[in-house]
């Protein structure tokens, strides 16, 4: 059994983050240089934690199985970053944006973690615009925001439709500033594989090079992942293609706990599904909702042209269930709204979509606003299904998305093997059971810019870890593993494609852990992605060799991950009796169809032990909260 | 809404080392109007493997046109026949029934073939190591609003700014000249307040390593600005002549 402490520091919520950078023990700037630390990811996180590691003058390894750290999907994120800044006088507060953030996630995120994510997002916002990050501004010079879910305040920073990339790019050069005086040292096209834990410390890493095929092993006196999310398991999400779990499964079977699998985001504003061989689905930014109006028809059925149907006949749900937030209410239950919209026989013209509508806000602003403000997204959807959006309306659906779940941490950010540390998605902390819009961003730089490069210092300071070197037998075990595993996938050479294993996994995900989950259906998974999990080791065929670029084995030890966390995020759905956020039982609802959450039996956090393949045990860590009021979570 | 198919002749480039000589496969597909490009690929890859033969080797990430991964030359052209986008928001109802498609990596001495349709495109990163950047620590900032900076001139930053560095002005170019690419950088910084400090040694450093590669010199086609994903303009090639000469000349 793992003993979970959080850590969360002693005093008044709005001290705990003050008080504990006081406390925390420093690194004697002459001696940084003798530690050495690995960061895994070069996404926002990790970039961002490279960079300033780096400057404080550690030795930084980083890795990205890209060919460039640019590459990160980071950079697909369109709308924006949240920031308490209150430019626009609207009310604007750390502690509400605090507030919103507990409140978005269901009350099943940690109090701490959540008040200093919003104390340190003003930061972020002016780190950025020193980088150089060109975000909008207004005609005054200063900048511009913009409204996300969730909130009811203009709070969300942008760079048109392209945040993300900005916001990378931005972590990007901050890294290769460091890359340049020799304090971060980039390994690029590496895989990380495993994590090598020695006396219940991580010491080090195992990569695959993806050139050469090469087993390599890295040694470090802390190791931090940022490696992202795993939606991917649903096989089409809007995850870039590469995105995927190893990374902090490998950790998970090394010991590092995994909280709350079943919380998973499906974001409401996607393109419908093509066809059979659609490889991954398409975001549209929920920004989009700040001037769209998202509808179907009255009418069961209804084929016509959506603008062939008169506004009478239209039912702009979302502003008839919710008329405070509107087409601003959040993720979760807007994604959940469509469905209804669909399992009632009014999707768009019949299809798996609803629709979102700029024509009232074309005829209020003009197009040339529209155009200025989505212009760019426009032209993506355009592009990608042949309709213009400006003369009728997008069609859209909701889609995997993001994965609040990930690695436990401590209000350190440390897992549960000592040593590893873990930020942005890849880590459980902040978002709770469902994510705000323009929070991942915010988290991703929060942890890497602002909390890692301390609590990192503090362990290194306090614990004082040794550096094993890579010729230690536990890392040539490790490596024998991994090259033991790669062997194994390559010699099954059954009937299979690895793709096809995948789709079939992500179908099963997708209709029985998606948005509607019930105990029946659950169980149904866990059986059906065992069997699925045997089929693959017997009779998927795993093309090529080893010692060469090989992307179907790169694929296929990705898909042999998720064919083991699959199930466990059936088993955490299953063991959660009640409703929050993105994870909805069926069997909890209320009259209205609402979630149904039950504070009294599950205000906590599940962590997962790995204690074999198919087999876990539950961790407990209560959530306390002493600032907010647990209250049903209402956008009425 | 699946649409009739559309039957297709591929050629595609296969090359299994960089040292290797490459040459054209022939492939013929019956592709939906409404798959994508690199989809259509995923399902001769699929085919591939279910006949135990090695997949296409080709590269692709975010599949919405932002991470740069992909880049693919079509029939020629740098990202295939229609302007302003990726490979991967190609979509093949572009393409009519019976056509033949050549398909061929980005071509370019500093972009050595790593196989099949995969290149080594890391001397980008290089360059942008040289200097791509505002030497700025992190935590040691001013108030963001601190530095108002005219509407006008963030969205012209932001226009440079929106580089998704896939290299594909290298692949137009007839030099294989890495302008389009560094001038964006260049004048992203060039033009906001916080890049003045460092305005004249960061061109003069990335425009050193981009020589260094063996990246050509610009000769005004602009077949770069016409193969850009992002559009960015000629302009910020003028604009970074322009800075490298006055950096020379201080």
């Amino acid at each position: 059994m793992i003993k979970l402490d959080a850590k969360v520091p002693a005093g008044k919520l709005e001290e705990k983050w003050t008080n504990h950078k006081f406390n925390m023990k420093l690194v004697n700037p002459a001696n940084k240089r003798k530690y050495d630390v690995i960061v895994v990811g070069t996404g926002l996180a990790g970039a961002s934690a490279a960079a300033s590691l780096g400057e404080l003058g550690y030795n930084v390894k980083a890795f990205t199985f890209h060919d460039s750290a640019r590459r990160a999907h980071s950079i697909s994120a369109q709308g924006g970053i949240n920031a308490a800044k209150n430019y626009q006088n609207d009310g604007d507060s750390v502690y509400r944006l605090f507030y919103d953030t507990i409140k978005g996630g269901d009350f099943r995120a940690r109090e701490a973690n959540v008040y200093r994510l919003a104390e340190v997002s003003n930061n972020i916002i002016d780190q950025c615009v020193a980088q150089g990050v060109p975000f909008a501004r207004e005609y005054g010079g200063l900048l511009d925001n913009r409204s996300f879910g969730g909130a009811l305040v203009s709070r969300t920073f942008y760079a048109r439709g392209q945040t993300g990339q900005q916001l990378l790019l931005g972590a990007y050069t901050a890294m290769n500033r460091q890359v340049k005086t020799g304090k971060v040292k980039l390994y690029t096209r590496r895989e990380m594989l495993d994590v090598v834990v020695v006396d219940g410390i991580a010491k080090g890493i195992v990569v695959r090079n993806l050139i050469t095929g090469e087993i390599e092993k890295y040694s470090a006196h802390a190791v931090i992942l940022a490696t992202g999310g795993y939606m991917n398991a649903y096989f089409l999400s809007t995850n870039a293609m590469n995105c995927n779990t190893t990374a902090i499964w490998r950790a998970h079977k090394r010991g590092a706990a995994l909280a709350n699998p079943c919380y998973t985001q499906i974001h409401p504003t996607c393109l419908p599904v093509h066809g059979e061989n659609q490889s991954k689905l398409t975001l549209m930014s929920e920004s989009l909702r700040n001037d769209g109006r998202i509808w179907v028809s009255k009418l069961k059925n209804d084929m016509r042209k959506p603008n062939d149907i008169p506004e009478e006949e239209r039912d702009y749900y979302l502003e008839r269930k919710y008329p405070t937030y509107g087409n601003l209410s959040p993720r979760d239950i807007s994604s959940r709204a469509a469905k209804e919209a669909f399992d009632d026989g009014r999707g768009a013209q019949g299809q798996e979509a609803v629709y979102l509508d700029f024509k009232d806000a074309i005829n209020r602003l003009g197009q040339h606003v529209i155009e200025e403000r989505y212009g760019n997204l426009f032209e993506i959807y355009e592009t990608i299904t042949g309709d213009n959006p400006y003369k009728s309306p997008m069609k859209i659906y909701p889609a995997p998305h993001y994965a609040m779940g990930g690695l436990w941490v401590d209000y350190n950010l440390q897992s549960t093997i000592p040593g590893l540390f873990v930020a942005g998605e890849a880590n459980f902390s902040d978002h709770g059971a469902n994510r705000l819009g323009a929070s991942a961003l915010m988290q991703g730089l929060a942890d890497g810019y602002f909390v890692i490069p301390y609590t990192i210092g503090n362990y290194l300071a306090g614990d004082k870890p040794t550096l094993v070197k890579t010729d230690h037998p536990e890392f040539n075990k490790v490596q024998k593993e991994v090259e033991d595993m790669t062997t194994k996938l390559l010699s099954i050479k059954g009937k299979r494609t690895v793709d096809d294993i995948h789709k079939q996994l992500g179908r099963i995900m997708w209709n029985k852990v998606g948005m509607g989950r019930n105990e029946k259906g659950l169980k149904e998974a866990m059986v059906e992605i065992k069997a699925l999990r045997e089929e693959f080791w017997k009779d998927v065929n795993v093309v090529g060799n080893s010692k060469d670029v090989n992307q179907c084995l790169e694929r296929g030890a990705r898909v042999a991950d998720y064919l083991e966390l699959g199930e466990l995020m059936a088993l955490d759905a299953l063991t959660r009796n009640e409703s929050c956020g993105g994870h909805f039982r069926e069997e909890y609802q209320t009259p209205e169809g609402e979630a149904l959450r039950n504070d009294e039996d599950y205000t906590f956090v599940s962590a997962w032990e790995f204690k074999d393949v198919g087999k876990w045990e539950l961790n407990k860590e209560p959530l306390e909260f002493t600032s907010v009021k647990l209250a049903t979570r209402s956008y009425k | 809404m699946e649409h009739k198919k559309i039957n297709l002749t591929l050629k595609i480039w296969r090359q299994h080392g960089p040292k290797t000589p490459g040459s054209f496969v022939e492939y013929k597909v019956a592709v939906s109007p409404d798959s994508s490009f690199l989809e259509m690929l995923d399902d001769i890859n699929n085919d591939l493997e279910k006949k135990n033969l090695e997949p296409i080797a080709f590269e692709s990430d975010c599949r919405e046109g932002i991470c740069g991964t992909c880049g693919l030359v079509i029939n020629g052209q740098p990202h295939g026949p229609i302007p302003r986008i990726a490979t991967c928001q190609l979509h093949m109802r572009n393409f009519k029934e019976g056509d033949t498609i050549y398909i061929e990596p980005f071509r370019a001495k500093a972009f050595p073939i790593i196989k099949d349709l995969m290149t080594d495109r890391s001397a980008m990163d290089r360059i942008m190591e040289a200097g791509g950047f505002i030497s700025v620590n992190t935590g040691s900032v001013p108030d963001g609003n601190a530095i108002p900076i005219a509407k006008e001139i963030a969205s012209e930053a932001m226009d440079a700014a929106a580089c998704i560095g896939c290299g594909a002005c290298v692949a137009a170019c007839k030099n294989a000249s890495a302008m389009l690419f560094v001038s964006a950088k260049v004048s992203q910084f060039a033009l906001l307040p916080q890049g003045q400090p460092e305005r004249y040694q960061r061109v003069e450093a990335m425009v050193k390593v981009m020589d260094e590669y063996g990246f050509g010199s610009c000769s005004n086609t602009y077949a770069c600005e016409a193969e850009c994903p992002k559009g960015i303009s000629v302009k910020n090639i003028a604009r970074m002549n322009r800075e490298y000469f006055m950096a020379k000349i201080k």
